[in-house]
């Protein structure tokens, strides 16, 4: 209790702001300089998986945490991105940066075409159908061999080249993680505070409601669905380019369920916490390494912990509340 | 303003509404009165678009809306605060009251009238940065109304206002829903059970048994006849 209101003063006080400008500054220009600071790949191999989940978890948190349909198919749209990314860069010798957009392009049209037919669907159901279409596109990866070498996977994927200079080793691959970071953190962010987020969120609380006030929530959804697989498809170009290699066993249901976790933990609904859901769910298997036949138990039991004292994730509700509201109606008198 | 000629609405196979007329005119008050079951509230949702009607038709000012989509309708500038409230539990009031004006685009004059609301309802804005999920019964009210009235509808349709309401907060709520027809000017359709409150403050009023309209009239005029003092009024 002491301590909420210790925090609640804090907030209140005029070095708040500073503070948080400072801390900005000093994780930004961390993240910038990582690469000076240490040259242990391990590190930075950490770094670039915590940049990929959140993109990921972002991405997914517009169809989740948003727009409120629980997907479980977004690794999915991942793959699409990174085999159709990975097909073009080795067969037809397309540059990696015109790939990856054509990744996001390829995902986006199955985001479309999966978003109409689950528009009718809500809850348990659609999420059985992205269930099932997750497991269908690994399916295809497997058996059409003519295309994508099934379990054999694709190897040799090439590096992206910048101006001449072909990537190699982590620290190139850090620095476009971090700028594909940023571009899909500033398209989420522009996206939920324009009232389209409103509006997602409010289709998410109450549809009927929702066409009330004059939103068609078919609009939205399907909207939330092309985007979000959009980013996860360019991510996924990103991805095969980094490993260098594609296989259909990258792209389990399992992997959809551990980003769906990180927006979970993190909180529905909030940019930040998406971020540090994907941060932690990245961190804790790598430390817990040690006690390696444990890890999958501490995890769960985190999750449930989590679930009973944060049903909200670790940056759920109070972001949003302070953010949406001012945008909305700015110029209401405010004490 | 609106027109509903021979209106029926089934659900399903049960029919709901066996062909009601009915009219409301610019600037009026009209209530919809009668017990459980009558078909009040059915009238409404078929008004607002939520639910389809399977004959007759509906127009708002000369446009036909009988089959639009409801995001059109609320579009056209119909309201329509739904029995249980509809508003949306996990969004902040502020939030709740921002998609009122969804449709609106001049900034200006939705803050004009968000100030205008908190006039109207000060205990809204007292709880404007709390979830909707967590205000009281009354609150929640005013909330939906207040919503409704951010996107400055040219009808509002009300459905039972005073549900779960104390009498003291039934007294203020209609006490407001008068405020926004005299002086602003909005014409409200008024479904209710509370005969004697509905009556009392609307023009007209249309009494509605099984699906039908079985009288219409002043309101004055209806409180005055026997068998409506009967069956509704208790007296």
């Amino acid at each position: 209790m002491k301590l909420t209101s210790l925090w609640s003063t804090f907030r209140a006080s005029r070095n708040f702001k500073w503070v948080v400008l400072a801390a900005i500054v000093i994780s930004g220009s961390l993240l910038l300089l990582l690469p000076f600071i240490t040259s242990n790949t391990y590190v930075l191999h950490i770094m670039i998986s915590i940049g990929l989940y959140s993109v990921l978890a972002l991405s997914l948190n517009l169809v989740t945490g948003f727009a409120g349909q629980l997907s479980f198919c977004h690794i999915a749209f991942y793959g699409i991105g990174a085999y159709t990314g990975a097909l073009l860069m080795l067969r037809l010798n397309v540059s990696f940066w015109i790939a990856m957009f054509a990744g996001a392009f390829m995902a986006a049209i199955f985001g479309f075409l999966l978003g109409l037919p689950t528009l009718r669907l809500r809850g348990d159901y659609l999420a059985i159908v992205t269930l099932g279409f997750g497991e269908i596109v690994r399916l295809v990866f497997v058996n059409e061999s003519w295309l994508t070498r099934g379990p054999l996977g694709l190897p040799g994927v090439p590096a992206p080249v910048l101006f001449g200079y072909r990537f190699s080793g982590r620290v190139p691959y850090y620095y476009l993680i971090l700028v594909v970071f940023l571009i899909t953190w500033f398209i989420m962010r522009r996206l939920t505070v324009s009232g389209i987020g409103l509006a997602m969120l409010s289709v998410k609380s109450d549809e009927i409601a929702a066409e009330s006030v004059g939103i068609r929530p078919v609009k939205y959804k399907l909207m939330a669905f092309v985007i979000s697989a959009a980013i996860a498809g360019w991510v996924g170009t990103f991805y095969a380019s980094y490993i260098a290699f594609v296989s259909p066993d990258t792209f389990m249901y399992t992997d959809s369920i551990t980003v769906l976790a990180m927006v979970i933990l993190g909180g529905l609904g909030s940019l930040p916490g998406a971020v540090v859901g994907a941060t932690v769910l990245t961190l804790i298997p790598e430390l817990l390494r040690a006690i390696n036949e444990y890890r999958m138990v501490l995890y769960g039991l985190l999750m449930i912990v989590m679930m009973i004292f944060r049903p909200d994730g670790f940056w759920g509700m109070r972001y949003r509340v302070k953010n949406a509201y001012k945008k909305t109606i700015r110029r209401v008198k405010d004490d | 303003m609106l027109e509903i000629h021979e209106l029926h609405v089934k659900y399903g196979v049960i029919p709901a509404l066996h062909g009601i007329s009915l009219s409301v005119k610019e600037g009026e008050m009209v209530s919809l009165i009668g017990a459980n079951g009558a078909g009040k509230s059915t009238t409404l949702r078929a008004i607002s678009g939520i639910v389809r009607p399977t004959e007759g038709y509906i127009t708002l000012c000369g446009q036909e809306i009988t089959s639009m989509g409801a995001h059109k309708i609320a579009g056209l500038g119909v309201a329509h605060v739904p029995e249980g409230r509809g508003v949306f539990p996990n969004l902040t009031v502020m939030e709740n009251l921002s998609l009122g004006a969804y449709l609106r685009k001049n900034k200006l004059e939705i803050a004009e009238d968000a100030e205008w609301v908190f006039e109207v309802f000060p205990r809204i804005y007292e709880r404007k940065k709390q979830l909707a999920g967590t205000l009281s019964g009354g609150e929640l009210q005013m909330l939906a109304i207040a919503r409704a009235m951010m996107a400055r509808p040219r009808l509002l349709l009300l459905d039972e206002p005073s549900m779960g309401l104390s009498p003291i907060l039934v007294e203020e709520v209609f006490r407001m829903v008068c405020e926004l027809n005299h002086d602003r000017g909005v014409t409200i359709l008024l479904v209710e059970q509370n005969a004697r409150m509905a009556l009392t403050v609307s023009d007209r009023a249309y009494v509605m048994e099984t699906g039908e309209i079985v009288a219409s009239g002043v309101s004055q005029e209806l409180m005055q006849r026997d068998e409506i003092r009967r069956a509704y009024l208790g007296a």
